[in-house]
Order: structure tokens, then C-alpha cells, then sequence
């Protein structure tokens, strides 16, 4: 079996970022950079299941700037086997990026594709379900189990009234959820190990695919700001605010 | 400029989140809902009395992906705007239907700026996209939280649809945490419980004050990792997004990605050991302080004030 896996590099997620004074995006220079931590979990799912008996090859691809090489090669100390950079300097749409993968998915033919569910930045949560439409294969995303049972996976997805489960036949697409596993961190050895893997980059222009985007941005701004509040001295005047904002409430 | 809304629906009846929905777009155009369920008929019935909506829609099935897909994709032809809520069924269904029509979808809309202009929030709320769409057809997913709930009175006709609404995989077990609390993303009142509870039994002070209030239980992703509050519960960037009049927040610290779930709080209220989280700092009113002992004397003060939901 192949898994293929889709990772992103995002500004770091513990990193409280500033809109731009100009409205025209976010400050992302000097500022610190990392593989999106739902990736990051899709990367250890795959490399579990390679673990388990069931992935021959973990390949990982990420679309992005030459530097999007430090997160693959983060993948592949953490187990993965080969990697693929499709290398552009331009902000891609969802739409773009799930067209791309569509044709590493014609060439690899992967029997799972393993995405983060949604991506720290953007947070669209689109790719995985576009991939699945594109390439005509089942879905599951929001994934918080995997297992491999018989010729397909069962996988237990986080939804609004609490988790269900799925069988899918493969080859399918899944998308991790940050409960699906607890992320392993590569050991020096491994890191010095994921150098020698194989790893091509290709540039974007050669998949032959419309990379230009369908939406306008017509500015980034920062959200409403907050007033700022008080604290009160005792359970008592606690109760009388609580008291006086629910008595002021309209009534659904 | 027609419109087609697909329904949110649990344990075979209508979600809050749908009339939110209708009541966000019905200035696009008129509205057609479109049901799918196993048994679609009560859920229709509620759907067809939202003011705004000219004709609901039903079809059996499941509300996989692929098989929502296939469905919209067909019906999609008829209308301008094809739009879902941003819950767990919307975002799933609509970035797969955007693709197969070779559109880009806008999800996650918190404000509807004109027929083509929306608002979305990008880096866990810290940053707000203005996006023109200037594609033939729209896509949609509406934050059901940031819009006001269609009124009722209407009885629009209900038609059915049929469709088969057919998937490649196989729903074989939920696992629901039940509870009588009301809807989380569209309640009035959240309390939200943190790692601080320090076990599952503790966290049913939490859920004491909130039945006191008729509130909704949200917990952080430390709370819900640590097995004292099941998943549905979670509020934030990963979790869920709730905009209630009143968020008190108990033993919560705040991190970024808990705080992009509850931006749309009109008041918020903390209850924390630390002044300098960043909670309290946000909060309308802080109260510092130790949970277990705060907990039970503000229920009893409430009590003592005759609070009543
Ligand atoms: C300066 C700047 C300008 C931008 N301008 C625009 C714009 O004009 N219009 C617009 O729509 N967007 C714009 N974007 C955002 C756009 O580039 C998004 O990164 C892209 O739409 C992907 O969205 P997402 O990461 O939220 O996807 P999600 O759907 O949230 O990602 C889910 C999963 O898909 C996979 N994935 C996503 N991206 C990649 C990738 N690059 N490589 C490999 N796997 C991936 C990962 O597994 C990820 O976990 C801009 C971004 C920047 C930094
Ligand atoms: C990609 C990503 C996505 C995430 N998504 C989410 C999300 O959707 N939702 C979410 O909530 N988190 C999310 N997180 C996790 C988030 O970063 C925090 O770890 C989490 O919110 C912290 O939960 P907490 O406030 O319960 O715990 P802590 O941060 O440990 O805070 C506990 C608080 O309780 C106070 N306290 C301790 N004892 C008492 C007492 N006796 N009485 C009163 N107060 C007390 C402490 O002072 C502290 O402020 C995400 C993280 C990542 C990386």
C-alpha cells in the first residue's frame, strides 16, 4: 500500500501574528515558520500505518516556496520515504493547490491521500474534500482513528454531535484531526537520515495546471477590538452582573 | 438571484443553525431548502416555516460527502448561490461540490457585504479577508452564530425529490454524547470548562451552573484531550465557533486558538486563579479566584437571586 500526504508550512502556531497597517495581508516576515500541526498529524498517521504493516511507501508533497523543503524534511525524519516540492512563489488558491495534487495523485496513485483537515493560516479546510472530488475517490475528513480493515479503512470522524465512524473502500482521502495521534518528534539521527532520502522538486508551471485565482482579496483587516473590562471583588457582585446581563436578554 | 440552502439537521429534526442560514442569504434571493435525510418529512415540515424560503426540497439518504455531491451537483444548475452553514456537514460537502463544478468556495462567511462581497476570518480570528467573487455561481458556508435567525409564519411548499442520494462509504456506528443542554454554536448562554477541572467528575460543576443558566457546556482542547469533556464540546479554532450574549469562561486560560472560537461572545465573563491570563484580560468581568470554591457560592447566589432561565 502507498500513502500519500499533503503538508503545508505555515507561520508557526504559536506566533500571535499583526494584520498589515495597509490592509493588503499579514506580516510574514522574520517571522517564524513550521509545518501546519494538522499536517503534522496526518505525517505521523502514515507513518503509523507504514509502522503497522501497511504502507509500503509514505511519499509527502508540499506546494510552496523552495524553503517549503525544511517541512518535508521534517516529514521525512519522522518516517516518511520520499518527498516531492512543487515549487511556487505565489499564493495559491485551495482550488489550485487540490488541482496540483490531483496530478500527484494521477502519477502516484496512492491508495490513501492523508491531508491536515484545515490549515492554521488560511483556515479553509478545503483541499481534502476538493482532492476527493477531483479524483472521484470517498472522504473522510475531521479523522480522529484510522484502521485498516480488510481491503478498505474504517476511520472515526469528529462531527457537530460528538463522532462517527465510516467504512471506506481505497483508495480514499482522509484528513486529520488533532486527536488522531500525538505527533512524534524526530530524533538527531533521524533528522541527519531524512538528508539522504529522495527528494525532487518540481516547479508548478510543469503539471500544466490554471493556477490563477478565482477570488479577489480586497483587504485584510484586523478584527473589532475589544473593550477592555474589570474585575470585581466577590462572588457576590459576580452574580449581580450575571443577574442583570441575563435579565437583559431578548428572548430567542 | 436564486438561492439553494442545504439543511442542517439532527435526530430527525430542523438545527437552530439552518434558520440562521436562511436568514443570512434570503437578501440574495428567494431561498429553496433543500432537505436530505433518511426520514425528511418533520424536517421539511420546520424548514417551510422560515420566512424567506419559496420551496423545500427533500431527498432520502445519508449526509456523506460524495453522495451530497453527486445530489447538489445536479440541482445546482438552477440556482446562483448554493450555500451550506459551516458545520461539520457544510464543510465537509462544500469545498468536494465547488471542485466538481470547478469553482472556488468562500466559507466561513461572518458578514455578507453585497451579492458578491463577504467577510472571512483567516489566522484563528486574528485576521479578518474581505474577498470579491466574481464566478458565475457562488459556493458558500455562512458561521451560522454571526447572523440572526429567520423569522417563522411561512408554510412554503415542500416537493420531493427522486434523487437517489447514493455514497461510496458506509456509516457504521455514531457515538453521541447525550445531553439536554442546548445547541452550542447557537446558544444564548456557554459556560466552557478548561483543564483546570482537573477530572470528568469536577466538570460537572460546570455543567451544574450552566443548567442553572439554560446555558450551553464548552470546554477547551486541553479539557476534551484530557478526557473531561467529550469533542462536541470544544470550542475554538479547531472546535466549535459560538457567539452567545454571555461566554463565562472557568479555569480557561485563553490561548489564541480558544479564543478564535469565541470573538463573537457579546459579554464574557472569567473566573480564573491567574490575573495575568489572558482571559481575564479580555473579559468584561474577571473575577480571580479559586473555581471550587467560586463555583458552588455563585450558583447559591444566583439562587439567592432567583435567577430563573
Ligand atoms: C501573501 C498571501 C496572499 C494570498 N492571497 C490569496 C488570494 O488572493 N486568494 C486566496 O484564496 N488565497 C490567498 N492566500 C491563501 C492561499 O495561498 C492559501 O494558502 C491556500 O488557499 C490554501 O489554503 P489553506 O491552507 O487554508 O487550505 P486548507 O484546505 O485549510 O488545507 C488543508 C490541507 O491541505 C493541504 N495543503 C494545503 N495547502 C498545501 C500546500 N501548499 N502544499 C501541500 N499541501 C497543502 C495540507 O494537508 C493542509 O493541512 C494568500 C496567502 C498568502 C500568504
Ligand atoms: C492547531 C491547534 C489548534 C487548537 N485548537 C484549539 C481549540 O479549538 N480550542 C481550544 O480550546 N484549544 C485549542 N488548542 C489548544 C490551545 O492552544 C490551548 O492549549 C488550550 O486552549 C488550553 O486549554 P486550557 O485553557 O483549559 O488550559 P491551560 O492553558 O492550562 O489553562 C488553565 C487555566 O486555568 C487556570 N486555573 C488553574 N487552576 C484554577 C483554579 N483552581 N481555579 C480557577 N482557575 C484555575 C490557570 O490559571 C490557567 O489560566 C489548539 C492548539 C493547536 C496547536
Amino acid at each position: 500500500m502507498k500513502i500519500l500526504v499533503a503538508i503545508k508550512r505555515v507561520v508557526d502556531h504559536n506566533v500571535r501574528i499583526r494584520v498589515r497597517p495597509d490592509g493588503t495581508g499579514v506580516e510574514t516576515s522574520g517571522v517564524r515558520l513550521s509545518m501546519n500541526p494538522f499536517c503534522k498529524h496526518a505525517v505521523e498517521a502514515a507513518v503509523q500505518l507504514s509502522e503497522a504493516g501497511h504502507g509500503d511507501e509514505v511519499v509527502v508533497v508540499s506546494i510552496g516556496p523552495k524553503t517549503a523543503n525544511d517541512v518535508i524534511l521534517t516529514a521525512l525524519a519522522m518516517g516518511a520515504h520520499r518527498g516531492i516540492l512543487i515549487e511556487t512563489d505565489a499564493a495559491l488558491e485551495t482550488l489550485a493547490i487540490a488541482k496540483l495534487l490531483a496530478k500527484v495523485v494521477a502519477e502516484e496513485n496512492p491508495d490513501i491521500v492523508l491531508l491536515g483537515k484545515q490549515a492554521v493560516d488560511d483556515d479553509s479546510n478545503h483541499v481534502g474534500q476538493m482532492l476527493a472530488a477531483l479524483t472521484n475517490r470517498p472522504q473522510a475528513t475531521f479523522a480522529s482513528e484510522i484502521k485498516v480493515v480488510g481491503q478498505g479503512v474504517e476511520v472515526t470522524r469528529e462531527v457537530d454531535s460528538g463522532r462517527e465512524t465510516l467504512s471506506l473502500p481505497l483508495p480514499a482521502i482522509v484528513t486529520a484531526d488533532l486527536r488522531l495521534n500525538t505527533p512524534r518528534n524526530a530524533a538527531l539521527p533521524m533528522v541527519m537520515k531524512a538528508r539522504s532520502k529522495p527528494l525532487a522538486a518540481r516547479p508548478a508551471a510543469e503539471f500544466g495546471v490554471d493556477l490563477a485565482p478565482r477570488l479577489v482579496v480586497e483587504k485584510i483587516s484586523p478584527p473589532p477590538e475589544r473593550v477592555a473590562g474589570k474585575t470585581v471583588d466577590s462572588v457576590a457582585e459576580l452574580a449581580a452582573f450575571i443577574a442583570a446581563d441575563v435579565s437583559n436578554m431578548e428572548a430567542l | 438571484m436564486s438561492v439553494l440552502v442545504l439543511a442542517d439537521h439532527d435526530r430527525g429534526a430542523l438545527s437552530p443553525a439552518t434558520a440562521r442560514v436562511v436568514g443570512a442569504v434570503s437578501e440574495l434571493g428567494p431561498v429553496d431548502v433543500l432537505v436530505v435525510a433518511d426520514d425528511p418529512s418533520a424536517i421539511a415540515q420546520s424548514a417551510s416555516t422560515l420566512s424567506g424560503v419559496a420551496k423545500v426540497l427533500t431527498a432520502k439518504g445519508s449526509s456523506l460527502a460524495d453522495g451530497l455531491e453527486t445530489l447538489l451537483s445536479t440541482l445546482t444548475v438552477r440556482y446562483h448561490y448554493v450555500v451550506a452553514s459551516a458545520g461539520s456537514v457544510g464543510k465537509d460537502v462544500m469545498p468536494r461540490l465547488a471542485a466538481k463544478l470547478d469553482l472556488m468556495p468562500v466559507t466561513d462567511i461572518i458578514a455578507i457585504r453585497g451579492p458578491n462581497s463577504f467577510d472571512r476570518p483567516i489566522y484563528a480570528g486574528n485576521a479578518i479577508q474581505t474577498v470579491t467573487d466574481n464566478q458565475l455561481r457562488h459556493v458558500l458556508t455562512i458561521r451560522a452564530s454571526a447572523f440572526r435567525p429567520a423569522a417563522s409564519g411561512n408554510a412554503a411548499p415542500i416537493e420531493a425529490l427522486d434523487n437517489p442520494v447514493a455514497s461510496a462509504a458506509n456509516l457504521i456506528a455514531t457515538h453521541r454524547t447525550e445531553s439536554d443542554t442546548p445547541d452550542l454554536a447557537t446558544a444564548q448562554i456557554v459556560v466552557g470548562g478548561g483543564v483546570a477541572l482537573g477530572s470528568a467528575e469536577n466538570f460537572q460543576l460546570i455543567e451544574k451552573l450552566a443548567k442553572k443558566l439554560g446555558a450551553a457546556i464548552g470546554a477547551t482542547r486541553a479539557a476534551v484531550d484530557a478526557g473531561y469533556a467529550p469533542n462536541d464540546w470544544q470550542v475554538g479554532q479547531t472546535g466549535k465557533i459560538i457567539a452567545p450574549d454571555l461566554y463565562i469562561a472557568i479555569g480557561i486560560s485563553g490561548a489564541l486558538q480558544h479564543l478564535a472560537g469565541i470573538q463573537g461572545a457579546k459579554k464574557i465573563v472569567a473566573i480564573n486563579t491567574d490575573p495575568e491570563a489572558p482571559l481575564v484580560k479580555l473579559a468584561d468581568v474577571a473575577l480571580i479566584g479559586d473555581l471550587f470554591e467560586i463555583i458552588p457560592q455563585l450558583i447559591a447566589e444566583l439562587d439567592r437571586l432567583g435567577l430563573k432561565r
